[in-house]
This record gives structure tokens, sequence and C-alpha cells, in this order.
């Protein structure tokens, strides 16, 4: 299993927190799942409200890593704050950095996530960065600090799956080394295994399993297609090719006429 | 004096963060706080002074994909 920041997770499956029933339901997809990563944020707390202590122990009861992200946020200063408040909140120097930089496709703005991270990165945190499949923007993140990469699938909430499968083989195959999530933009477990069967070390995702119907079930049906992935890549699948190859053997076939 | 609690105006007395949120009502709650854009830990929230017009936000754990 790969390691990130120097932890092994016992499955390749993240999962993200929000848009739930109820947090009966978030909780079963996340125990039946065995999901090893849950994705939170920090919001603003109503005077009296205690809702963040009750959510806290819900996550804490969970058993699993925790890592909080920057969502919503536009501007380097913006995420490092937000980055800084959660590693308070939640007690862990693992930070999701989200730097958004165009409002309708929620598509990073690279400028800032690389300002972002070398800030984060000297200043002790572990920095999962939410990027594109861009290769230049990789070596700027990886330059910045960043030990673990994670390009997206397809815009946050959209469920396309890997829209850019060109780009994000390029990607795995210049960092061989580098632990890399495909993050977002999932709708299917399909895609899920795809992303595993192209190399990546695992999947994050929220809105797939939160907004479908029967969210446990969902939640189930990507853990099987991840580890369905993991194990097709590690059994080295066979080269493609154009033309048809008879896999029964010519050899005996009766002569008939 | 007049100051933004996580958006909305508020009159406070107290010239200190950790006052402040125990004066808005926060009490022991598990919150973080930044005051002006910038992160106040819990340590230095009772030397963190609080004036006019500043801008405190005040956060806790929540739902995040």
């Amino acid at each position: 299993m790969t390691a990130f920041y120097g932890v092994e997770l016992p499955t390749a499956f993240m999962l993200g927190t929000a848009q739930y029933p109820s947090p009966a339901i978030l909780g079963a997809a996340f125990r039946e799942s065995a999901a090893s990563v849950a994705t939170v944020s920090v919001r603003r707390e109503a005077a009296g409200a205690q809702a963040g202590e009750g959510f806290w122990r819900l996550i804490r009861d969970l058993g699993v890593h925790v890592l909080p992200n920057t969502a919503g946020c536009h501007s380097p200063s913006e995420a490092i704050t937000t980055a800084k408040m959660a590693r308070e909140l939640f007690e862990t120097d693992w930070i999701k950095l989200e730097v958004i930089g165009h409002s309708d496709s929620l598509q990073p703005d690279p400028f800032g996530l690389v300002e972002a991270a070398a800030s984060l990165c000297r200043d002790g945190f572990k920095v999962f960065p939410y990027t594109t499949e861009d290769l230049v923007l990789a070596d700027r993140l990886l330059d910045a600090g960043c030990e673990v990469l994670m390009p997206w699938g397809a815009p946050i909430g959209t469920g396309l799956g890997l829209v850019n499968p060109y780009g994000l083989r390029s990607l795995r195959a210049q960092y061989p080394d580098v632990p890399m999530v495909i993050d977002a933009g999932l709708g299917l477990p399909s895609q899920a295994a795809q992303a595993m069967e192209m190399g990546f070390d695992a999947v994050l995702l929220n809105t797939a399993v939160a907004k479908a119907g029967d969210p446990v079930a969902m939640a189930i049906a990507f853990a099987k297609a991840i580890e369905a992935g993991k194990l097709a890549r590690n059994a080295d699948p066979m080269d493609p090719r154009d033309m048809a190859a008879p896999s029964t053997p010519l050899i005996g076939k009766a002569f008939l006429q | 004096m007049k100051i933004s609690i996580n958006g909305a105006a508020k009159d406070v007395t107290s010239t200190n963060l950790a006052a402040v949120l125990h004066e808005a009502g926060y009490g022991d709650a598990r919150v973080a706080t930044a005051v002006n854009g910038n992160f106040v830990p819990v340590g230095q929230r009772e030397s963190c002074p609080i004036e006019a017009g500043d801008q405190v936000e005040i956060v806790a754990p929540r739902q995040g994909g």
C-alpha cells in the first residue's frame, strides 16, 4: 500500500462527509465501505450552537484519518488562515489544499495554489493539493514541498468521471513514485476502478455517494470497485491491440467441409 | 465598541479575543479563531487585543468534501 506522508492507509478509499441525508447514514457509509480517510471542513459557528463539537465526535468515533480541506477559498491568504484554523480544530497537520480560481468550474488557481502550498509546507503542514492534470503545475507543487498530488477527475460535483484520461496517464507516468489521489468529479464506481487501473494510489469522492439514492450501498460499490481496480493494476493488464486474435487454439480444430 | 463577529455587527466591551469569545456566548466551545484575516491560536487569545472595527471569525468542525 502506498504511504501518504508516511501513513499507510488500510484502503485506498477517501470519502467526504458532506451532503448525507443524516449523520447515521454518513456513519454507516464509512463503516460499510471501510473508507480510511474522511474529508472535513471548518465553517462559522453560532454562539451556543455546539454543532462543531457534535460533528467532531461523530468523525472521531469513525476511527479514520481526518483530512480537513480549505474548500471555498479563493486566495492563498484565505486558504492559509483556514488551514491553520483546521489544524488546531482537527489536531492534524494534513490539509487538503483548495485554492479555487474559477467559480463555475471550481478549477484550481494554479498560481495561488503553489503560493499557498509553499507557505503551508514551510509551516509544517502535510499538503494534499487539489490540482489538475497539468504537468508543470505538478512540478511546481512538488518543488514547493508537496509529497502527494490530488489531480481532479472532473470538476467537483459533476460526476463526469475521468474527462482527460490522456492527461492523467501522462501525469501518472511522469511521476511514478509520487503518491496520487484522484479527487473529485467521479460519479460511478466504474470510474473509480478506471482510476485505480491507471495506477493512481487512491480515490477521493463525496457527492457520488452522499447524493445516491442509497448512499451506503453506493459507498460499498465504490469500495469494491476501488479494490478491483487496484487488484487489476497489480495483476499487470494485457496490452490492447487493434486486430482480433482468437483465444481458442486453432490447432486441433476438426477439418470439416 | 462595534466589531464584526462572523460577518455580523456586534457591540462588545471586552478588549481581548478570549474575553470577546466569552462575552459573545462561545464559552468552552470547540472553535478556532481569526482576527482581520489572521489566525489566532487558542494560547494567544488572551494576549490578542480587540479594537473597534475588528473582524473576528469563529469557526468549528463541519462536513466537507
